[in-house]
């Protein structure tokens, strides 16, 4: 099999839309990808400055509240911290309704998948109330300007990135030599950045490493921080003095921060990090037991170009196993959802963005149900792939809960199930969703029983 | 997954309408009964993120002890404040669980592991821990070690097993049937619409599977709508609009531990599921509580929802590995090895820590970091499943955990 403009927007896109017509070439998806981010423009979300800003402010008004503590004005003077709270509570909502629109009406389809396989890859999530809204932004300023790039650049702006170094424990962890744990002994080191970055960023659990390669590593990492005000920081006096030996390479030198970025890059030049990769990529996109021929490729082609990830998504939209018939990846549920909206042709009127009720219960409650909680991932190992982990009786039903019912209360009419059929699967309609959508007793009914369909749930 | 749902759901239907409740329905009930091959409950809680062993039960006796922990105590924490046994102490979040201890319904493994040793994965290390495989074999393995145990019963079905939750399992994966169910979700169906589901899913197994068995799970939300009158397509969509939403943390895990009871009181003889937050690589005075308490209150909400079946019930509690033996730089503990295992239940021989103690002393130590681990956590586990269920021996050392060396029985049953 090869390349079929209904497909590639199924299985390498958002889905297929009544507005923005399928990609014509896998050299048109390439250029796309290349080109400017559109629904970036159109659908902007910020980096981390506003979550840090709204952070410190509902700090201030929390320290503020302190000398009521115990008396009958507190109540009065914690109102100023709720509303602080409201606020970021309603600039998240927003967030996540561009997100979303960004799926159902971007003209780059690819781009969108890539940055949500990219996100969960380099997984960062917030522990404290303010960071969990920020793996939106979090991913608009560390993955999506690299996925075209090269795999180091997107190492590095993911591992050095404030809320990876919040979410890993990283911005704590000091050198057992450091000027910081001379002062204060109790503080020291934390290994949990430095495994994960070997274990799950690069070379894989099944890679060349020990656990002497993560202590020393996790010492080499020493100092990478980070300020509400100033962003990422390289804090010094975290740091560990003297080489570190890891994978058998010296790091060192005056230059603390070259030298992390040093490893960065010797890692994410690495053939297991290759394998790694390839892998990840070939499962993510073309099936949970990915063609060996097409991981073998992806894996030649990263090494040979030192992590060039175009060239990387060439080999994989050029393989014939990625475009084989036959039952493929379930779509998560932010894919489900992303790409039922795209085939509705969502408007942006009709995305109530700012009602944080409605959003949750049309889209944050429905993907907690179905087991993918919007910016809060399990662990940093990410999503799961297996198709049976997202299938289960009880996540099936939330689902069809939301197939069924959402719909009508987006959008005021609903298409004629038999256009509906059409405008969703289009070529890769089966004749029993044809028939099901006829039979039908009503729009919504119809409309839902396609979005529930096998053929629709995969892509 | 094959089963034959839809026929049997139909005659669950058919007897409701007769106004018998499921319960009581004299047409479901000896039928079941016949078929359950055991009296005796067990059930798995998995413990995800590696608990800290050595912080819920305190070896507050060890010389070592204070050196090495005594910052990961709350400010003015006494060790021994909740003493077990003149040596180890229970954490004070599991406070709720002394008059289990003292009532001989809790014991505890201590230095215990899976065969899973230095990568100190999560994720490799859950794996093993469901897979119940020595670490060699985890990439071919696809089963639950309780999905095994199930294949080998004669007579097991659907309802015997349930993992329970929003999560998916390894440990109650495999050919054997285990009904999957979270008690939020719910599925309403005109029949129109449910014969049309079955065509859109009918050639893809895994979808038709799941939507027999969500059909057959929300049979008794189905039945509170509105007895025995059909639903229409208005009902169908009241229903699935006004769609459950999902309870918080804590609730949610209150709401797990109701609904295994409920199902435990009747056909159900193993649930399975699992509790997140031990990874307490941080604050760990503050984050472990966190994880603890909510663990205290399931054994608790079990205990007091099972009524008279708790005397027939064993919960065993087990997590991929323990943390190091000295905190960290940051208040907290990093990947170790060996680990805790908990258990409480009526059919428990209690009030023991039961370990081959291997000291906190540097030599002691695995690889000068870990808890020494001296004992399998599967043999425990295989004895407590000999002593419920009466496998043989061979057959948890060769199917359910193989490659496990028994030993000699610890007594944790009465």
């Amino acid at each position: 099999m090869r390349f079929t403009p209904d497909r590639a927007a199924i299985r390498f896109g958002c889905g297929l839309s009544p507005r923005h017509p399928a990609p014509g070439s896998v050299e048109d998806m390439l250029t796309t990808l290349t080109g400017p981010d559109r629904a970036a423009q159109e659908f902007p979300i910020p980096g981390m400055k506003p979550v840090f800003e709204m952070a410190l402010r509902e700090r201030k008004a929390r320290h503020a509240t302190r000398p009521f503590k115990g008396t009958d004005q507190y109540e009065a003077a914690f109102e100023k911290v709720k509303i602080e709270r409201r606020a970021m509570r309603e600039m998240a909502s927003v967030w996540f309704g561009q997100a979303l629109m960004r799926r159902a009406q971007t003209p780059d389809g690819f781009r969108e998948r890539l940055v949500s396989f990219w996100s969960d890859h380099f997984t960062a999530a917030g522990k404290v109330l303010f960071l969990k809204f920020a793996p939106v932004t979090y991913a608009e300023e560390a993955i999506r300007p690299h996925v075209a790039g090269r795999f180091k650049d997107l190492l590095r702006a993911a591992v050095t990135h404030p809320l990876m170094l919040h979410y890993l424990d990283q911005a704590k962890s000091v050198g057992p030599q450091s000027r910081v744990a001379k002062r204060n002994p109790k503080r020291g080191l934390n290994e949990n950045l430095a495994r994960e970055l070997l274990e799950l960023h690069t070379l894989g659990v099944g890679g060349p490493y020990t656990q002497s390669d993560v202590r020393q590593l996790a010492e080499l990492l020493a100092g990478l921080s980070f300020t509400h005000v100033d962003g990422f920081v390289f804090a010094k006096d975290q740091a560990d003095p003297g080489d570190k030996t890891v994978l058998g390479k010296h790091y060192g030198g005056r230059d603390r921060l070259a030298a992390i970025y040093t490893v960065l890059d010797d890692l994410a030049a690495h053939p297991a990090t290759a394998r790694h990769i390839a892998l990840k990529l070939a499962t993510h996109f073309a099936g949970d037991a990915p063609d060996a021929a097409l991981v073998g490729a992806l894996e030649r082609r990263f090494l040979d170009t030192g992590g060039d990830l175009l060239a990387v998504y060439q080999v994989m939209l050029e393989h014939p196993a990625s475009w084989a018939d036959g039952p493929r990846n379930v779509k998560q549920p932010i894919d489900f959802i992303g790409s039922s909206l795209r085939a509705l042709d969502l408007q942006p009127r009709q995305m109530p963005k700012k009602k944080v009720a409605q959003m949750r219960k049309f889209f944050h409650s429905p993907l907690v149900m179905m087991g993918q909680t919007w910016g809060q991932p399990a662990g940093p190992d990410g999503w799961p792939e297996a198709d049976e982990d997202w299938i289960t009786p009880q996540r099936l039903a939330a689902r069809l809960q939301w197939a069924m019912a959402t719909p009508l209360r987006l959008r005021r009419t609903l298409p004629d199930p038999r256009d509906f059929v059409e405008i969703a699967l289009g070529s890769e309609a089966p004749e029993q969703v044809r028939f099901a959508a006829r039979a039908a007793e009503s729009r919504p009914e119809g409309v839902g029983v396609v979005l529930s369909s096998a053929a629709f749930q995969r892509m | 997954m094959t089963k034959s749902f839809q026929s049997r759901r139909r005659f669950l239907t058919r007897s409701l309408a007769l106004g018998c409740s499921l319960a009581a329905s004299p047409l479901v009930t000896p039928v079941t009964m016949a078929s359950a091959p055991w009296d005796n409950r067990l059930v798995v809680i998995i413990l995800r993120g590696g608990l800290d062993g050595l912080d819920a039960v305190r070896p507050y006796g060890a010389p070592e002890f204070q050196a090495l922990r005594g910052r990961l105590l709350a400010d003015g924490a006494v060790p021994g404040a909740l003493d077990l046994d003149g040596y180890f102490a229970l954490h004070p979040a599991l406070a709720d669980l002394m008059p289990l201890w003292r009532a001989g319904e809790l014991s505890f493994a201590h230095a215990v592991s899976t065969p899973y040793r230095n990568k100190r994965s999560h994720f490799d290390g859950q794996d093993i821990l469901e897979a119940g495989t020595g670490s060699a074999g985890v990439e071919s393995v696809r089963d639950g070690w309780l999905n095994r145990l199930l294949s080998e019963v004669p007579g097991a079905h659907a309802e015997t097993a349930y993992a329970i939750g929003r999560q998916s399992m390894l440990l109650t994966k495999g050919p054997a049937d285990v009904s999957d169910w979270s008690p939020e979700a719910s599925l309403v169906l005109s029949s129109q619409a449910e014969r049309l589901l079955d065509l859109v899913m009918h050639d893809d197994p895994l979808f038709r599977d799941a939507l027999n068995e969500a059909l057959d799970l929300s049979q008794e939300d189905v039945l509170a709508l509105g007895g025995e009158d059909e639903i229409d397509n208005a009902d169908m969509m009241n229903a699935m609009q006004g769609m459950a939403a999902p309870a918080g943390r804590e609730k949610g895990l209150a709401q797990i531990a109701e609904f295994a009871a409920s199902r435990l009181r009747g056909e159900t003889r193993l649930a399975a599921y699992s509790i997140n937050g031990f990874d307490t690589h941080a604050n760990q005075s503050r984050t472990i509580s966190r994880a603890l308490k909510p663990l205290a209150d399931n054994i608790m909400i079990l205990k007091k929802e099972l009524g008279p079946v708790w005397g027939k019930t064993t919960v065993v509690a087990m997590t991929e590995f323990g943390r190091t033996v000295r905190a960290n730089g940051t208040g907290g503990t990093d990947h170790g090895t060996g680990g805790l295992m908990i258990m409480a239940g009526g059919a428990l021989r209690g009030g023991q820590v039961v370990t081959e103690w291997p000291g906190l002393s540097e030599s002691a130590l695995f690889e000068g970091r870990d808890l020494m681990p001296t004992r399998d956590l599967r043999a425990h586990a295989g004895w407590i499943m000999r002593g419920l269920f009466g496998l043989e021996r061979g057959l948890i050392e060769n199917t359910v955990f193989p490659g496990v060396d028994l030993g000699e029985n610890p007594g944790l049953l009465l």
